[in-house]
Parts: C-alpha cells; sequence; structure tokens
C-alpha cells in the first residue's frame, strides 16, 4: 500500500524527532569523550593539557570504583528481585476476588507518583531516623535498640526505598497481564487435578513472561541512573558505602572538581549501560514482535 | 464463565488484599497525617494517632517561609510544555512508524530508547556548560527542552504502539465509500488516536513534574520547579518534621489526585503495548 511518496512523507515525519535524539545524545556525548583524555580541574585551571587515558586509569585503580560497581549491580539487581518477587505475590492477591479492586489500585500505585526527593526524605526522617522514626518508636515499644538503617546497612536501605517506589509498577502491570489469563485453562487443569504450585508454574507463570520481561527492561533503564535518593539519604556514605556509579561521577564532578576523571566515569557509565541495554534490547525485541 | 466464590474466601483475600495495601501506602498516608501535627506531636514517643494537637500552621508557615506559588507554577509550565512539545514532535514521527513502517522502524523504536539508557550524571557537565553558554541555565524554556528530549523515546513509544492498534482495514473502507484525507483524518483517526494521546500525556506530565535531576541542578531561582522546593527542605533535623511533611504533602498532591484518576490508563500505556 505503501507508494513511493508516502514513503518519503514518513521518512519527513520521523525525522525531527531522529535528529534532535541524536543531537541531544551526540553532543554531550562528544564533549565528555572530549573531557575525558583532558586535564581539566575547576580548581587549578591554570593546569590543563592532555591527560591520554590517565583519568581512565584513576578510575579504574580508585578501590571507590569498583565499590561503586558494586553497589549499582546491587542496587539494581536487588530492586529488580524485590519488585518482581513481591510484585508477582501481590498481583495473585489482588487477582483474587476481593471487594473494592478500584481503590485498591489506587492505593498500591501511589508511590509511584511520589517524586524521588520526597520519597527519599519521607523515609529518611520520618521512619529510618534513630530517634524519632517510626521504626525507633517500634523498636523501643519492643524494647530492644533502634537500628541506624541509613548508618550501618546503607545499601540495603536505599534498595528498599528505591523498591517500594517501583513495587506499584511492577504490580501493576504484573496484574494486568494476569487478568488477561484465560481462567477456563485454570480450571481445566483444576478439574484434572493439577496442584495450586504446579498451575501457577506451568500455566500462570509463562503468560506472565512478556510482563517480567516489560518491567525489567523499562526499570533498568530508571535504575541504572538512581540519583536523588542517594543524594538525599546518605550522600553516598558512610565513606563510600552506598556510591554508585552515577553518584560517584557526580562526587568528581562537583565535590572533587574534577572534570576530567568525572567524565571519563562518564564514559566508563555509558558504555557499561550500553552493554546491558544491548542485552535487553535483544530480548525485548523478541517480545514485541506480535 | 465466573467462578462461584464463597463469600467467606472472598472475605480472606479482602481482608488480605487491602491490609498489603494499606502497607504499601502507610508512608505516604503518614506523611500526611504528620503534616496536621504540631511539631511537638509529629516527634512525640510513641508515636501520636488519634491524641495528637492537630494543626494547619505547618501550611501557612511553609507557605509563609518559601514562595510555593512561583515553584509550583514552574513545575507546572514546564511539565505541561515538555509534554505537550513533546507530542507535536511525536506524533508525526509514530503515526509514520505505525502506518507506513519499514524494515528499520523497529530498530529505529529500539536506538530511541537506549538513548535514555545513558546515566544523566554521566553528562552533567556538558549539559551544564552548554546551558550556561547558550543562556538556558536556570529558564523554564531550557528545562521544557531537556525534559522533553529526555521523555521523548517513551512518548513515541506509548504512542506508536497505540497507533498500532487502529486497525489500517477501517482506512481502506472509509477510501471506498469517498471519503477526503481531511475527513478521514479528521472522522476516524483522530477520534481512535484521543485516547491513546491522553494517556501518553498523563503519563509524560507525571514524568516531568517528578523528575529531579535535571530540574535541581539546571535551576537556580527563577525557573526552579517542586523538586527544587522540596530539596530546600532537605536537612530538617528533630522539630521540622511537620513542616517537611506539609512541604511534602504541597509537592505530591497534585500529580497524586492526577494519577490516581488516570492510573487505568497509564498502567496500559506504561507496557508499551507488550502487556495486553
Amino acid at each position: 500500500m505503501a507508494t513511493q511518496s508516502s514513503r518519503a512523507t514518513a521518512r519527513l515525519m520521523v525525522a525531527p524527532s531522529v535528529i534532535l535524539l541524536f543531537i541531544w545524545m551526540i553532543v554531550p556525548l562528544a564533549m565528555t569523550i572530549w573531557f575525558s583524555v583532558r586535564i581539566y580541574r575547576l580548581l587549578s585551571p591554570e593546569r590543563s593539557g592532555w591527560a591520554g587515558v590517565r583519568n581512565y586509569t584513576w578510575f579504574f585503580n580508585s578501590p571507590d570504583f569498583w565499590m561503586a560497581i558494586n553497589n549499582t549491580l546491587l542496587l539494581v539487581g536487588g530492586v529488580l528481585a524485590i519488585t518482581i518477587i513481591l510484585g508477582v505475590l501481590i498481583a495473585l492477591l489482588i487477582d483474587q476476588p476481593v471487594w473494592g479492586q478500584g481503590p485498591l489500585r489506587i492505593l498500591v500505585i501511589s508511590p509511584f507518583f511520589i517524586m524521588p526527593p520526597v520519597a527519599a526524605m519521607i523515609w529518611k526522617n520520618l521512619f529510618m531516623h534513630p530517634q524519632n522514626g517510626l521504626f525507633a518508636a517500634v523498636s523501643r515499644a519492643f524494647g530492644t535498640e533502634p537500628i541506624l538503617f541509613l548508618q550501618n546497612y546503607p545499601m540495603s536501605s536505599i534498595v528498599f526505598i528505591t523498591a517500594w517506589e517501583w513495587l506499584p509498577f511492577a504490580t501493576l502491570i504484573l496484574l494486568t497481564a494476569l487478568q488477561s489469563l484465560s481462567s477456563e485453562q485454570l480450571e481445566a487443569a483444576e478439574m484434572d487435578g493439577a496442584s495450586a504450585l504446579s498451575r501457577f508454574r506451568y500455566i500462570t507463570l509463562p503468560h506472565m513472561t512478556r510482563a517480567i520481561t516489560v518491567v525489567i527492561l523499562i526499570q533498568t533503564i530508571f535504575l541504572l541512573g538512581i540519583f536523588g535518593e542517594i543524594f538525599t539519604t546518605t550522600q553516598g556514605g558512610p565513606g563510600s558505602a552506598s556510591t554508585t556509579l552515577p553518584y560517584m561521577i557526580y562526587k568528581q564532578a562537583l565535590i572533587a572538581k574534577d572534570i576530567g576523571r568525572a567524565a571519563a566515569g562518564g564514559i566508563i557509565a555509558v558504555i557499561l549501560a550500553n552493554i546491558v541495554a544491548f542485552f535487553l534490547m535483544r530480548s525485548m525485541g523478541k517480545h514485541l514482535d506480535a | 464463565m465466573a467462578r462461584s466464590v464463597s463469600t467467606r474466601r472472598k472475605l480472606f483475600f479482602t481482608v488480605a488484599a487491602w491490609s498489603v495495601a494499606l502497607l504499601i501506602f502507610f508512608p505516604v498516608l503518614w506523611t500526611i497525617l504528620t503534616s496536621f501535627k504540631t511539631e511537638a506531636s509529629a516527634v512525640a514517643s510513641p508515636p501520636e494517632l488519634l491524641g495528637a494537637d492537630w494543626t494547619l500552621q505547618n501550611y501557612s508557615d511553609v507557605w509563609a517561609r518559601s514562595d510555593y506559588p512561583r515553584f509550583f507554577m514552574n513545575s507546572v509550565i514546564i511539565s505541561i510544555g515538555s509534554t505537550l512539545l513533546g507530542l507535536l514532535i511525536a506524533i508525526p514521527a509514530a503515526w509514520s512508524m505505525a502506518f507506513v513502517p519499514g524494515n528499520k522502524t523497529k530498530d529505529l523504536l529500539m536506538w530511541m530508547l537506549s538513548t535514555k539508557m545513558m546515566p544523566a550524571a554521566a553528562v552533567l557537565i556538558p549539559m551544564y556548560l552548554i546551558f550556561q553558554k547558550t543562556g538556558l541555565f536556570d529558564t523554564r524554556t531550557g528545562l521544557v527542552l531537556a525534559l522533553m528530549l529526555m521523555n521523548l523515546p517513551v512518548i513515541i513509544w506509548m504512542l506508536y504502539t497505540y497507533f498500532k492498534e487502529i486497525p489500517g482495514e477501517i482506512l481502506e473502507a472509509a477510501r471506498m465509500d469517498g471519503a477526503s484525507l481531511k475527513n478521514e483524518v479528521l472522522y476516524i483517526l483522530t477520534p481512535m488516536a484521543i485516547p491513546g494521546i491522553a494517556s501518553t500525556m498523563l503519563l509524560n506530565i507525571i514524568l516531568a513534574w517528578n523528575e529531579a535531576f535535571w530540574t535541581i541542578t539546571l535551576t537556580t531561582v527563577n525557573a526552579a520547579p517542586l523538586s527544587a522546593f522540596i530539596a530546600s527542605f532537605s536537612a530538617p533535623q528533630g522539630l521540622f518534621y511537620a513542616k517537611l511533611s506539609a512541604a511534602s504533602t504541597m509537592a505530591i498532591a497534585p500529580i497524586l489526585i492526577m494519577g490516581w484518576f488516570g492510573q487505568k490508563q497509564l498502567v496500559r500505556g506504561l507496557t508499551f503495548g507488550a502487556v495486553k
């Protein structure tokens, strides 16, 4: 149906988006690559020149770097695991015959609408604060010492807060998938004597694979760049116990004011993100054919 | 065919599901409650609920202490502006990709999404310099542009999946019946596309409203939206809990209410058409 001229028009209609996105991507990227091979310190501007690969080797030799990679993976992996496992369970629960499914969905989706710095601030002060937080009050009620969440368990606390923010997204997408599962198939399996567990394992779970893939792809995109939650709660500390790769770059740029090193970190982050993206997109592409 | 369900079973699941939902919602509820307590009551131990001193003082304090209306207006302008501009650019693109797909269309869509994989912190300095040089720093125009570009891939994706569901045969049938191109667009395509466009718009207003990296790093005073407003309350020790809660409530309330009304459309749109 598509004629030569309609193809040309189609290209013209796509062009503005492609050009804008390309500029949005390539200009900052090119500048970052340039900075990453230069000596560029805001605090000593008289020293400038080629740095070669020294900014990169600094990063690789910094003990913080491996910690940051580890923390980034921990954050992404931890939040994905929690949101998907709890999301499946909660979706299964809400999918049961219950009164008030509409209001239920509204309560469950709410954390998704909360601005990340607000969410982090609520958890940090109203809940995890060692003197005035609600968790501390609960500890005291049981006669135990309040737990110093952000001091002693900074990464776990950040994973927890971030998982709270993303649980609604996972839950509701998985619920949408569940609701399209035909009940006849489940009933037939039940009549054939399949247990609840094997019905879940062999019918429900395969039906949800696609939804789980979508949750992994979209959450990973957002989780790789998590910044506000760390900035508001621990500032990457104590020490660098909760510093992720984006946060380490931020610290190099705005606290150490070493733009060259920050840029090298940025390029490393971009390369790592692209490796992740490549695998995600490939598996996602298969699922989007239909 | 609905299965007959015993009332008892339904009661059990209702109680269980509501308990879980309230647990998830509790931090939001607790913040809203705390915002109406006096500062002393907010940090009382054990926590006060029914016996708390209720007050509206925190709201008037926050209102007096900071220029809330300006932050609010900036949030509105930036989130709505970036969304409308994004739609203007994305609608033709998504439209042509959905109706005149080439063999590279899917790769193009994937590439667009992959531009979102670049961690914002990685390009902070270049962006900062570009914004300073072009005079876009701390302007609403600058943030509208930045957030539009940031969310453009999501807008295109969502619209694409909605447009793809419009059956091409309807267009052919209309053409056979002698509909002109103008009538085709006006009476057939537009009504079918509006729900998709509306939910794309809603989701992107929410994403832009809640964006808290560029909105904080690329503004100081003039263009600062509510994310910057809340960041200014970020060191509340001891006696500022109630005010912090009031400020938080003021920052999240508009979008929370909007999200509640649109939640059904949102979820569908967010799956990028991969989950029916």
